[in-house]
């Protein structure tokens, strides 16, 4: 199905550490965004004249900003930590794709500009000038980055790649060097809502269908309401799970689970997106941006809770910004966390026993999970720690007799990423997402061998397209992943259901 | 990279897609299709006509599981659901359907 005009890696039973081969991922690099897209978000159109000293300006103002990008810039020790740690590393074999040697791509220009022995002696620490060429590997290599730190779980001090990744795109957007990718979404939400650009017409019609459907598989009258003054719950989901399969599945579920726990809630067609694409391109200005939809959404529509749909990153912003970005929350009502997401929401209701759960509607699968990048390691869920690794297993657990854990190296917080997160998620990307998918890839391939796996579930929208396109890249099916809320949706017997036992039971009485 | 129908030349995007869908007409579906050596059947053309309609009404192409359930309805339960949109356009309904059809291209996390 999937035709590749590059090599798609072997997947091995052990991880294999490759040889580097220098400069094989140069010639990848994403479409760049187009003036009009640029402009949307207040950047420049094109490049602008005197790009090297605007570059250098905004690098000294994110250095003042942010003192954790000058501490990673300035405390690497080169112990080789992290070297094969990035899965785009491990797929691809260019050495630029190792952790430590995607930050030195800045490392280097910071030295030579902010730095003492770099302003005297660049040679002698290994400083260089912002030259066109450098700009170009940026460019290249800040685009093979999906930003999903397991490089700074493994790194002696803790730095961060992701920030580097992020400081680098937004310098880069602010001489008008900006990804299409990216910015063409986040336009997208400013004038539409959400990064597909579904109006609201549409999303009303989307959504009447799943109520058909549900009541066509069911019996029971579950609803997906738009734009419901005075509801108790604000779902914020990614546009995703209106629109593509298997997110859809997941979308079904919340709405099951909504309506079993008799609560009030609807969706928003101002903040009809939980992603917030400003993460990506490091712009706290297009995050702010994209967040504050939310809060206005959620004052519109006189809301009481916020709970967010399966999106990794949103999740990240939610979790750890959205207090400052959009806050203060005081009028939504303190007895629950500001926000939740919809996995704890779940889990509460399973641990009170107000879901009735037939797992055995989930045999013809047998699941493993992935920890998707931003919900592992930066954020968290429920009161404990580690919360955000056990909640959604428990859910799995409570809704599937069949669940194997991958390899222990590959989850949890040291969790492979799905290789498209980040703003790669884009065609032009296709080569550096199937390479760099191979780690996971791998672990998946390992427990279906072993544990006969057919099937894996996850928490976000970018990881379940991503393993939708790459999985065929391997030899697998596009619908073996699947969302966890999808599980619960096929578990969840809803009061009142007529289930197939019932109808024959009554057709054997007519 | 500009395509030429009928002796016409329409303006595409870097991925292909048509510059602006006013332009399209079925010779643009046919273009595409030939260079992707897939040849456009009934079938086919029940999926292109209906994102068009679509398209017309919402300004958007259909979720994936409103295009199921149309073709479902219209051809057979057995045939509404994405392996059959796979096995007509290998490259996807959104790809390779929407781009024969004249869309842009749905972006996002899809």
């Amino acid at each position: 199905m999937a035709k590749a005009d590059f090599e798609v890696p072997e997947l091995q039973q052990y991880p294999e550490i490759p040889a580097v081969e220098p400069g094989v991922m140069a010639h990848s690099s994403p479409f760049k965004s187009k003036p009009q897209f640029q402009a949307d978000l207040g950047f420049p159109g094109e490049l602008v004249d005197d790009w090297q000293k605007k570059a250098l300006d905004k690098m000294g103002d994110l250095l003042s900003r942010y003192r954790s990008l000058r501490v990673y810039l300035d405390s690497c020790v080169k112990c080789g930590s992290c070297t094969d740690k990035c899965h785009y590393y491990l797929g691809t074999h260019d050495p630029k794709n190792m952790p430590v040697g995607r930050q030195d791509l800045m490392r280097k220009v910071y030295r030579r500009h902010f730095t003492l022995a770099g302003r005297l002696f660049p040679k002698l620490v290994g400083a260089e000038d912002l030259t066109e060429e450098v700009l170009g590997d940026w460019y290249s290599y800040y685009h093979q980055c999906s930003q999903c730190r397991r490089c700074s779980v493994f790194c002696p001090y803790g730095i961060d790649t992701a920030e580097i990744s992020m400081a680098a795109r937004e310098i880069m957007d602010h001489i008008g060097v900006g990804q299409k990718y990216c910015n063409e979404i986040i336009g997208k939400v400013y004038k539409i809502g959400n990064n597909l650009g579904l109006p609201g017409p549409a999303l009303a019609d989307t959504l009447e269908g799943l109520e058909e459907d549900v009541f066509d598989d069911t019996g029971v009258e579950v609803k997906y309401p738009l734009d419901q003054e005075g509801a108790e719950i604000l779902l914020v989901t990614p546009s995703a799970d209106f629109f593509a399969e298997p997110h859809v599945d997941g979308l079904i579920g919340y709405g099951k689970v909504f309506h079993e726990a008799g609560v009030s809630w609807t969706l928003s067609s101002h903040a009809s997106e939980a992603a917030n694409f400003g993460m990506f391109i490091g712009s706290y200005e297009n995050m702010r941006r994209v967040a504050l939809r939310i809060r206005e959404a959620a004052i519109k529509l006189g809301v009481k809770r916020i709970v967010f749909g399966e999106c990794g990153h949103a999740w990240r912003v939610a979790y750890s910004f959205l207090n400052t970005l959009a806050g203060p929350w005081d009028f939504l009502d303190q007895r629950y966390p500001i926000p939740q997401h919809i996995c704890e929401f779940t889990y509460g209701l399973i641990q009170e026993g107000k879901l009735n759960l037939d797992k055995s509607r989930n045999d013809d699968m047998v699941l493993t999970y992935h920890d998707s990048c931003n919900v592992a390691r930066a954020s968290r869920m429920g009161d404990r720690p580690g919360g955000q690794f056990d909640i959604p297993r428990a859910i799995i657990r409570a809704t599937c007799n069949h669940f194997y854990d991958m390899d222990e190296e590959t989850i949890r917080d040291r969790t492979f990423c799905c290789g498209g997160g980040g703003g790669l998620l884009t065609d032009d990307l296709m080569e550096v997402r199937v390479k760099g998918a191979q780690p996971r890839v791998e672990a998946l391939n390992n427990v279906i061998q072993e544990k006969g796996v057919t099937h894996m579930a996850a928490i976000c929208a970018i990881c379940k397209s991503q393993f939708t396109k790459v999985l065929p890249y391997y030899g697998m099916d596009l619908d073996q992943i699947v969302s966890v809320h999808q599980l619960v949706s096929n578990a969840l017997v809803l009061t009142g259901e007529e289930t197939e036992d019932e109808d024959e039971a009554a057709d054997e009485a007519a | 990279m500009p395509i030429e129908v009928n002796g016409k030349t329409f303006e595409t995007d870097e991925e292909g897609y048509l510059a602006n869908i006013n332009d399209w007409e079925p010779g643009v579906a046919e273009v595409m299709s030939k260079e992707d050596d897939l040849e456009l059947t009934d079938e086919h053309w029940d999926i292109i006509n209906f994102l068009r309609e679509y398209y017309e009404e919402y300004q958007i192409a259909p979720a994936v599981r409103v295009l199921t359930k149309a073709v479902g309805k219209k051809m057979g339960k057995d045939k509404g659901n994405s392996k059959y949109l796979y096995g007509l356009f290998p490259y996807g309904p959104a790809k390779q359907a929407c781009r024969y059809a004249g869309l842009p291209k749905p972006t996002g996390c899809v």
